[in-house]
């Protein structure tokens, strides 16, 4: 091959990996550098003096939202998983002519705006809401009769938002599955609680491990739901990230804490990409082409 | 049979479409509440429950009478316009890279592609904010547009790379085996067959830029945009007015997606698509992409 034809693809791909690089890994490492900067804005600003102090720091003045945040996004993404299998299973073997008309209802909430679903949810939680006086007869609510500015607000809103993301997933794997699979561990005399569990579910695992990733990812960084459906007390790491930034303007502690999210989750996706490949993410395996 | 056993053998049969069926009424409850209280009188202009006040039209009329709406309504598809163009043109590039041609760093590549998808969006937007605060630029439209493009641009790669995995090459083949150039092939062949998937690229780059609240917030400076504008009178109580024009903007891209999906269909009729390759649907999220 001609040194002009070997050259296309970095061509190609020259613009998008320099916006990458240039908005997305140049910005992580100065995120990085700010997080070792110390000194306020009243004081006369900042002073990079490797403040490695500020991880440290960062982690133990907030521990209670980051206990929050795992509490929460774990607990949504559990919630988000049983709501979600059985109803990817139902679309994929049980919808019929539905099949289309289920699937467009998993990703309807995703043409109105998150921010409005969410105050949509604001709204049906709020005191006046026929719900929430069913909930009050049924004595489901805390003492005070409230459900909006609790924790189980945010994480039904956390639920809500990102349950598509586990759907999805589900959706994609339980559709690939080889029923005839099933049908043999039945034939075979397994009660269709057995197949389930030693047939169906390993075979889904992928799909649950890809759902609950890019269910617990995002919830865990989310701050709209604390914000909209949480009071005072139901803060989560993301509000704290936000409002250091933009309100407090302590730039140097917002950027360690930031950094230190971006590092746990930057690990937990390599561990899942070394042993899954990028499949949950870009749709197929690595090298494509290299099958045909 | 006794009664309680015959309960539950029903149950058995019919409660998965039924679990699925709450499941998709839950999936739709925040977009049906924005839609009916579109027409609900409300004494302040302001959502509650108080729906008894009666049926109006007033809030479809008035819809663009609030001119700091419109400001922001017309900023935000300014922008997501903008940056659709640009990611759809540098993702589908790169796309096609990844799909057609063998080189170096392929796999570096392909991660620098799927981390952006992985990370929070608190951490891209603070991230962003860092290097901009480094270099004292001053936040406004060109920050907003340089953070689209870049959390579009993942999207979009792995939109129209699914297509171009599902793609019949010897009707490239049968173009240079009758003489056209591969200039020509690519304009006369490879691109209008490619269009679909450049098209649902475009919609979600589209449609992604025009719902981003979390990394706006951190970069738009005092520019406003929809969702930074809902979220600013959401503090206040929000104009009944979001919701007429949510609910328009909800049927706009149900029409949209409902399009590309038959146009799709259209185009895998001419068979030029391998018949296994599905395309991943109108909005193929993280995840979906797998269902090729």
């Amino acid at each position: 091959m001609s040194w002009s034809k070997r050259l296309i693809p970095y061509w190609l791909l020259g613009p998008g990996l320099l916006w990458l690089v240039f908005f997305f890994v140049v910005p992580m490492y100065f995120m990085g550098e700010l997080a070792l900067y110390s000194g306020s804005l009243t004081t006369g600003g900042f002073e990079f003096t490797w403040a490695f102090e500020n991880f440290p720091d960062a982690l133990s003045g907030h521990t209670e939202q980051i206990l929050r945040s795992f509490f929460y996004a774990g607990t949504a993404t559990v919630l988000a998983l049983l709501i979600g299998y059985p109803l990817a299973y139902a679309i994929a073997f049980r919808s019929g002519r539905f099949k289309t008309l289920m699937l467009f209802a998993v990703i309807a909430p995703f043409f109105t705006t998150y921010l409005i679903r969410t105050i949509a949810w604001k709204t049906i939680l709020s005191d006046d809401s026929p719900l929430v006086s069913v909930l009050q007869t049924l004595s489901l609510t805390p003492g005070d009769g409230r459900v909006l500015a609790t924790s189980g607000a945010v994480i039904a809103g956390l639920t809500y938002n990102f349950l598509p993301f586990m759907i999805l997933p589900l959706y994609a794997n339980l559709e690939r599955l080889d029923l005839r699979l099933v049908e043999a561990a039945k034939d075979l005399y397994s009660s269709p609680r057995t197949a389930f569990l030693k047939v169906t579910l390993p075979l889904t695992m992928p799909g649950i491990v890809a759902g609950v990733l890019l269910t617990f990812i995002p919830a865990f960084g989310d701050y709209i739901n604390a914000q909209l459906l949480g009071g005072t007390g139901q803060a989560m790491i993301g509000n704290v990230i936000q409002s250091l930034y933009l309100n407090q303007r302590d730039y140097p502690e917002a950027a360690a804490l930031s950094f230190l999210m971006m590092a746990l989750i930057l690990a937990v996706v390599l561990l899942y990409i070394r042993f899954a490949g990028t499949e949950a993410f870009m749709g197929d395996e690595d090298d494509a082409e290299g099958a045909k | 049979m006794s009664a309680p056993a015959r309960a539950w053998s029903w149950l058995r049969r019919n409660g998965l479409p039924i679990y699925a069926g709450l499941a998709v009424l839950y999936m739709l409850i925040p977009i049906i509440v924005v839609a009916v209280f579109s027409f609900g009188e409300t004494p302040k202009g302001k959502l509650t429950f108080a729906l008894d006040n009666g049926f109006t039209l007033e809030y479809w009329r008035t819809m663009l009478d609030i001119p700091e709406l419109n400001d922001a309504l017309w900023t935000s598809v300014r922008l997501a316009a903008f940056a659709t163009v640009i990611s759809t043109a540098i993702g589908t590039a790169m796309a096609i890279a990844l799909v057609r041609h063998r080189f170096h760093g392929k796999r570096l590549a392909n991660l620098l592609i799927v981390i952006p998808m992985a990370t929070p969006e608190v951490v891209i937007g603070a991230s962003l904010l860092s290097m901009f605060i480094y270099y004292s630029f001053a936040l406004g439209l060109t920050t907003l547009l340089i953070a689209h493009v870049m959390f579009s641009i993942s999207f979009v790669v792995v939109v129209v790379r699914s297509r171009l995995i599902g793609f019949d090459r010897n009707l490239e083949e049968a173009a240079a085996d009758l003489g056209a150039s591969p200039l020509t092939t690519f304009r006369t062949v490879t691109l209008p067959l490619l269009a679909p998937g450049i098209v649902s690229a475009a919609l979600l780059a589209f449609a992604l830029s025009i719902d981003d609240f979390v990394i706006s917030n951190f970069n738009s400076g005092t520019t406003v945009t929809f969702p930074l504008y809902v979220y600013g009178v959401s503090l206040r109580g929000i104009p009944v007015q979001v919701n007429a024009l949510a609910t328009l903007l909800f049927l706009i891209a149900v029409v949209a997606v409902a399009i590309v999906l038959i146009q799709q269909r259209r185009a895998e009729r001419m068979a030029a698509v391998r018949p296994d390759a599905e395309p991943g649907g109108p909005i193929p999220l993280p995840g979906t992409a797998a269902a090729q």
